[in-house]
């Protein structure tokens, strides 16, 4: 089994489902609770990884953080290297990826926290941050948890997207979905199976914690209710 | 203290706010049918929605005001609001919610704060528990306390009691005027129900779609309705369209002829020609049935009538009777029995003059404001 593959995706999924918790929270906030009349915009651009396909996304990345793009620059000039192939460029592609699954449970949450709780706040004096802190937040935690774990999970099962940011280096960029796909090209297909199962099960548990933690707020079914 | 609102606020095409008045502290009712506009009325005070324009002040403090571009964010105009729903905060213990709204305060004089109240609104049993933990009558205390511990310089209150029992709510009215003894503050209190308004309101005002119909008194604005969905808010059953056939001014009278019928009727003056249509309206109880034509009786309308029905509902019998037009007449079901009453049996029907009230239908001169 591919120890490094797996461990370098633990670190992967965990620095980005963190990093996502920290960006989705007011970004899920600013959707529920906007009333601007071009919000949906927003929505789609935040849901766009889910329907474009990886290639797509990842190639776009790959242009945005490449050598010639100010971005690509930028990290040159600060750190001494590109982001196109590194373990920094995965980050960063795997936050936008995995963000849709990070932001919508937890807009559905908010939105279904009883707005007149919100209301009964700010009258009692709350500001906007202390109301959340204290009301919203504690009565999303369901959504929140799910948008950790599906964008850790989502994270960690990540292929199309690695391979055109990352490439394929051990110990770097090679994460366990590619360390499958290279067993698999080498005819490998004990280890791969071993490498698939221990995914497999995985992704079977933290499906099982989601849905066993809240039934209603999120699911990859439709809503019903 | 006092409250002076002048407000306006279109809420879609065919429904607008538009009020003005000003109450001082005590218990205002603000009466209404649902969809009069008394919610929106309260969240505009509250800052919850913004009005169109208009001016809302407490005392001397503006809340808001359209020319001068004045909107006091709603955490900084300390105003109670009571929702009807109560939206208590299900997460937080009875103690947690009540120190919620008193976070600027320090933390000892919070404690003092939150100890008192919870002592005056006998909710301290219970105290850590949570919202769904505690009764119904302790929910209702739990979210008045919790919106009086703010010291707001007004209080409004949703249909606060309308899911509760009669003692219950009378408790906590008690509770409620105990506490406003020594603030003395400008309570609004919305309500649809005829009975609270009574009960607790020194002022009323009752409002129709989104205009204020009338203020005062619960006497002043319930025993004299000047317009007719007030009239059958306030529990007249029986209106007729008329035709004054005679007016008399000495005796402060007039006789008018029910239309669609030969019946005649005494009702009071009103700044009405002969020959005006007009709109009259009568209470159920307030018809007396006669088995046999009444002699040597003060009323002076008696009406022969026929028995159409009779139906029994609680402790009430409700007949409907034919007299020309189709009356409704509430009796007791021990005058019922006494009288031996059925269908198609003969009956008169007493009127007093005064019991008559002209509704402005059609009419109107015969509003009175």
């Amino acid at each position: 089994m591919d120890w490094p593959a797996i461990l370098l995706s633990l670190k992967l999924s965990s620095l980005v489902c963190g990093f996502l918790l920290l960006i989705g929270t007011p970004i899920a906030y600013w959707v529920t609770f906007s009333r601007w009349r071009w919000k949906f915009l927003v929505e789609s651009v935040v849901a766009l990884p889910i329907v474009l396909p990886p290639t797509v996304l990842g190639f776009y990345i790959l242009v945005a953080i490449g050598s010639q793009s100010p971005i690509g620059r930028a990290s040159a000039a600060w750190s001494g290297h590109g982001l196109a192939f590194t373990f920094e460029g995965l980050i960063i592609a795997s936050l936008l990826y995995s963000l849709p699954f990070a932001v919508q449970p937890m807009t559905v949450a908010f939105s279904q926290v009883d707005h007149q709780l919100i209301e009964a706040s700010s009258v009692l004096g709350a500001s906007r941050l202390r109301t959340f802190i204290r009301i919203i937040l504690p009565l999303s935690m369901n959504g929140v948890i799910t948008a950790a774990v599906l964008s850790f999970a989502h994270t960690m099962g990540e292929f199309g997207v690695v391979l055109m940011v990352g490439g394929n280096i051990p110990g770097v960029t090679r994460t366990v979905s590619i360390a499958i796909y290279d067993e698999v090209q080498s005819l490998d297909y004990a280890a791969a199976n071993r490498t698939a199962l221990l995914l497999l099960l995985f992704s079977f548990a933290v499906l099982s914690v989601v849905y066993g933690l809240n039934r209603k707020s999120w699911a990859v079914w439709p809503l019903r209710r | 203290m006092q409250l002076s609102v002048n407000l306006q606020k279109r809420l879609s095409a065919n429904f607008a706010l538009d009020v003005k008045f000003t109450i001082p502290s005590g218990v205002t009712m603000l009466f209404g049918a649902s969809g009069s506009g008394k919610t929106t009325l309260l969240r505009c005070i509250a800052g919850l929605i913004r009005p169109d324009s208009g001016q809302i002040k407490i005392a001397e403090q503006i809340l808001f005001d359209s020319d001068a571009q004045v909107d006091v964010p709603v955490r900084q105009r300390r105003v109670g609001f009571l929702f009807q729903n109560l939206a208590l905060f299900p997460h937080l213990s009875v103690v947690k919610n009540i120190e919620y709204g008193l976070d600027g305060l320090d933390r000892t004089h919070a404690q003092q704060r939150t100890e008192d109240i919870l002592k005056s609104f006998r909710i301290s049993g219970v105290r850590s528990q949570k919202p769904s933990e505690i009764s119904g009558g302790e929910r209702q205390r739990l979210a008045l306390a919790r919106t009086l511990v703010t010291d707001p310089h007004v209080l409004m209150l949703d249909e606060p009691l309308s899911a509760l029992d009669y003692v219950t709510q009378s408790q906590i009215i008690e509770d409620l005027r105990a506490w406003n003894a020594a603030r003395d503050i400008p309570i609004l209190y919305v309500t649809h129900s005829q009975r609270e308004v009574f009960a607790l309101g020194e002022r009323v005002i009752s409002l129709e779609n989104g205009k204020i119909l009338s203020q005062g008194t619960p006497q002043d604005v319930l025993e004299a309705p000047t317009h007719e969905s007030l009239a059958q808010l306030a529990g007249f059953e029986n209106f007729f369209d008329a035709t004054v056939v005679s007016i008399s001014n000495d005796s402060g009278t007039m006789l008018c002829r029910l239309d669609g019928a030969k019946t005649e009727v005494e009702v009071p003056l009103s700044r009405v020609e002969v020959g005006s249509k007009i709109r009259i309206a009568i209470r159920a109880g307030d018809i007396i049935v006669a088995g046999e034509f009444p002699r040597a009786l003060s009323a002076r309308n008696v009406v022969p009538a026929k028995i159409i029905s009779l139906r029994r509902e609680g402790a009430m019998v409700i007949a409907e009777i034919d007299a020309g037009r189709r009356f409704e007449v509430h009796l007791t079901p021990g005058a019922c029995q006494s009288l031996v009453l059925k269908p198609e049996q003969q009956v008169w029907l007493v009127i007093k003059t005064h019991s008559w009230r002209l509704v402005a239908g059609t009419m109107g001169s015969a509003r009175r404001r």
